[in-house]
């Protein structure tokens, strides 16, 4: 098999796997907006949040200590503890549950009925505020983030590829799990909407705020949980691209990357989201691979972007999304 | 009893249709424009140039720009960095290629520029609405800051791949470098705000404001009585980024002199534009104003209050600043979801009354 060939392949599955990433992202776009038609820009700054809330907590610092010492002259740190990082994991959940209730509470409950583009700009708001507040939590230094997951290159594919075509792909374990972890986590999902009480209310205010009210759905409590279970996704994803590429503001970017993934895909469709991000991170990576050193590198830039935006020209609500319907 | 309507009667088409049609308002205007020009030239310095009022003047013709798209003609766009990019290496292309001509047709020119790609980008928004348009117009964003990122030509094959202004003067003053004077950059940045907020008003008055008001309202009624869709949403795109462009020509030639395209042109530079037409109003020339001296003034007198007079180090309080910008956006999208603009209605409103309520 020609040379070319076999490393287009590899860089295929390498981009298969960074798009299950960008779809983890993706996701907790699709649940905030079908359930409550808010785009929510923050996605990528709570994913932030939660890793940094998980670093600060597994390794025992002290919140707000930057801020503490600067006002009180003293010299406070870390409590001096580590905590174990399953249990982390479920106080970070906690954390941002209490965030969920936070956000429907103070900013949320007060812009109901407004139009999409207000909440819009409010999300990105939040965006800032979070932003500020996870640097001043717990420091904006680069940090990083272990909780045991595998890392490193896959062994066994080395050895398999390397007895079928003379050439070892090289597969990070850690998108390995990050795949397992992205599948788990859409089946968990789907099940949740189809099977649970909660979940039918959740795809009955998507439909319908109003005639959900009527039938003695709470809105504010789906809410709430809307927002926690994207805080719960932007947590996984947070752990995953924290643990590849260390917990820094840069991972809040990774929002950009899952909007042309949802244009893809389609805003309001869960598997959208998915297929949407495999195309997404296959596509860039063969982009770069074949044409990227003639136009001068780092395509995967724009790429994505230009090709949602091409691909909508020709349908306008994406590959799953609900057709658009006018009227006046 | 201050600000009326009232006994102000024209009796010719002329007053009728002239751009500030409230003797007030008309007065304020004046007052306004003679402050600016008359006063304000003979006692800036280089320090509240630099830090407040240049990037006041610049980012206000910004907002102006992205107000005409945004809040007239309703097409939400997130690629305004990558237009103020187009309009800063247009200019930096014409300033090195044609060193003689003049520097105001030099930014005239850059906006046109901006304008012809503005409409390019701008095909799209025919097929595409709302968020799925928003995110289109990224791929602006992205694709034009890594063009300028990629391409030696633009900057010039300089070896660092940044560009800086050379030294132009205008009637014989130097207007970019650091020898500039003050007053003549900030005459300079005034005059293209002045001319673009009077053409904005002007623009907006009219009948393409109409049809652009039309199709934001609801485009596809917009589109049954008669207006043109494609013309309008075009015509939208080509003078928001011919203002953008015109921006970005001064925000780098004037104001910054060299520039590092992924730094100047990021993505947060179009939020903060975004951020001052919301805040100010959407659809409201003045609030595109208001806006900007809010989002200009709120970081300079946050880093006097924090650094300099409580004593804090810089990060925390830029963090604090993060907080601050964030709350205050999300508590006036609460507060006041139509901008300062509509504070200043309800001013006008009240002074109509006062000091006799009923």
């Amino acid at each position: 098999m020609p040379d070319q060939l076999i490393y287009a392949m590899e860089v295929t599955l390498n981009g298969l796997m960074a798009g299950v990433l960008y779809a983890l992202v993706a996701l907790g776009f699709v649940l905030i907006f079908k359930a409550s038609g808010i785009f929510n820009y923050a996605q990528g700054v709570m994913a932030l949040f939660a890793a940094m809330t998980l670093v600060g907590i597994m390794d025992g610092q002290v919140p707000f200590s930057h801020m503490i010492n600067a006002i009180f002259g003293t010299q406070v740190h870390h409590f001096g503890w580590h905590v174990p990082a399953l249990l982390a994991i479920l106080l970070t959940v906690g954390v941002m549950v209490l965030l969920a209730w936070a956000v429907q509470q103070f900013v949320m409950r007060h812009l109901v009925n407004q139009e999409p583009i207000i909440l819009f700009m409010a999300t990105i708001g939040l965006a800032y505020f979070l932003e500020g507040l996870s640097d001043l939590m717990w420091g904006s230094e680069i940090k990083k983030l272990d909780v045991g997951l595998p890392q490193g290159i896959n062994d066994a594919i080395d050895q398999v590829t390397f007895g079928w075509f003379g050439y070892g792909f090289f597969i990070d374990n850690l998108d390995l799990v990050a795949t397992v972890v992205a599948a788990l986590l859409v089946i968990a999902l789907m099940v949740f909407n189809q099977y649970t009480k909660e979940g039918r209310a959740l795809r009955a205010v998507a439909d319908d705020h109003q005639a959900a009210l009527s039938v003695g759905i709470s809105l504010s409590f789906i809410w709430v949980l809307v927002w926690s279970v994207a805080g719960f996704v932007a947590l996984v994803a947070g752990i995953m691209w924290g643990t590849k590429s260390g917990v820094q503001f840069s991972l809040s970017l990774i929002a950009l990357k899952a909007l042309p993934v949802l244009m893809l895909g389609g805003f309001t469709s869960i598997p959208g989201a998915i297929v949407g991000g495999l195309i997404i991170g296959v596509g860039e990576k063969l982009f770069e691979f074949s044409l990227g050193p003639m136009l001068g590198g780092a395509t995967e830039n724009w790429f994505a972007y230009v090709l949602a935006l091409v691909f909508l020209v020709f349908r306008p609500q994406g590959l799953f999304g609900e057709k658009i319907i006018e009227r006046v | 009893m201050f600000y009326r309507e009232a006994g102000d009667f024209k009796t010719t088409y002329t007053q009728d249709s002239q751009t500030f049609p409230i003797k007030f308002d008309r007065i304020r205007y004046y007052l306004v424009l003679a402050f600016a020009f008359l006063v304000v030239p003979f006692i800036i310095n280089d320090y509240w140039a630099n830090a407040l009022i240049l990037p006041f003047l610049i980012y206000a013709i910004a907002a102006i720009g992205l107000n005409i798209l945004v809040g007239y003609c309703g097409q939400l766009s997130l690629g305004t960095g990558g237009f103020m990019a187009v309009g800063a290496y247009a200019c930096y292309k014409l300033m090195t290629s044609f060193p003689d001509v003049s520097m105001f047709i030099h930014v005239i020119l850059a906006g046109a520029i901006t304008a012809v790609v503005g409409i390019l980008f701008g095909l799209p928004s025919l097929r595409i609405k709302g968020f799925y348009l928003a995110v289109a117009t990224l791929a602006a964003q992205f694709f034009l800051v890594w063009l300028f990122n990629r391409v030696p030509w633009f900057y010039n094959y300089s070896a660092s791949g940044q560009i800086s202004a050379p030294e132009r003067d205008t009637f014989g003053i130097l207007i970019t470098g650091p020898n500039a004077p003050a007053w003549m950059t900030y005459l300079f940045c005034l005059i293209f705000l002045t001319v673009c907020a009077l053409i904005a008003r002007n623009l907006t008055r009219g009948s393409s404001g109409r049809s652009w008001m039309a199709i934001r309202d609801m485009d596809i009624a917009a589109e049954i009585i008669g207006v043109n869709p494609l013309k309008a949403k075009l015509t939208a795109f080509a003078v928001s980024s011919f203002f953008v462009g015109i921006s970005g020509a001064l925000f780098f030639s004037i104001y910054l002199g060299a520039v590092e395209v992924g730094e100047a042109f990021s993505i947060q530079k179009s939020f903060l534009v975004l951020f001052m037409v919301i805040i100010g109003g959407l659809g409201s020339i003045f609030g595109s104003f208001a806006g900007a001296a809010f989002l200009v003034g709120l970081p300079v007198a946050l880093k006097v209050l924090g650094v300099d007079i409580l004593g804090w180090p810089t990060d925390i309080v830029s963090h604090i600043q993060l907080i601050i910008v964030g709350g205050l956006i999300i508590m006036f999208l609460i507060l006041e979801p139509h901008g300062l603009a509509q504070l200043w209605n309800l001013t006008k409103e009240k002074l109509r009354l006062w000091p006799f309520p009923h």
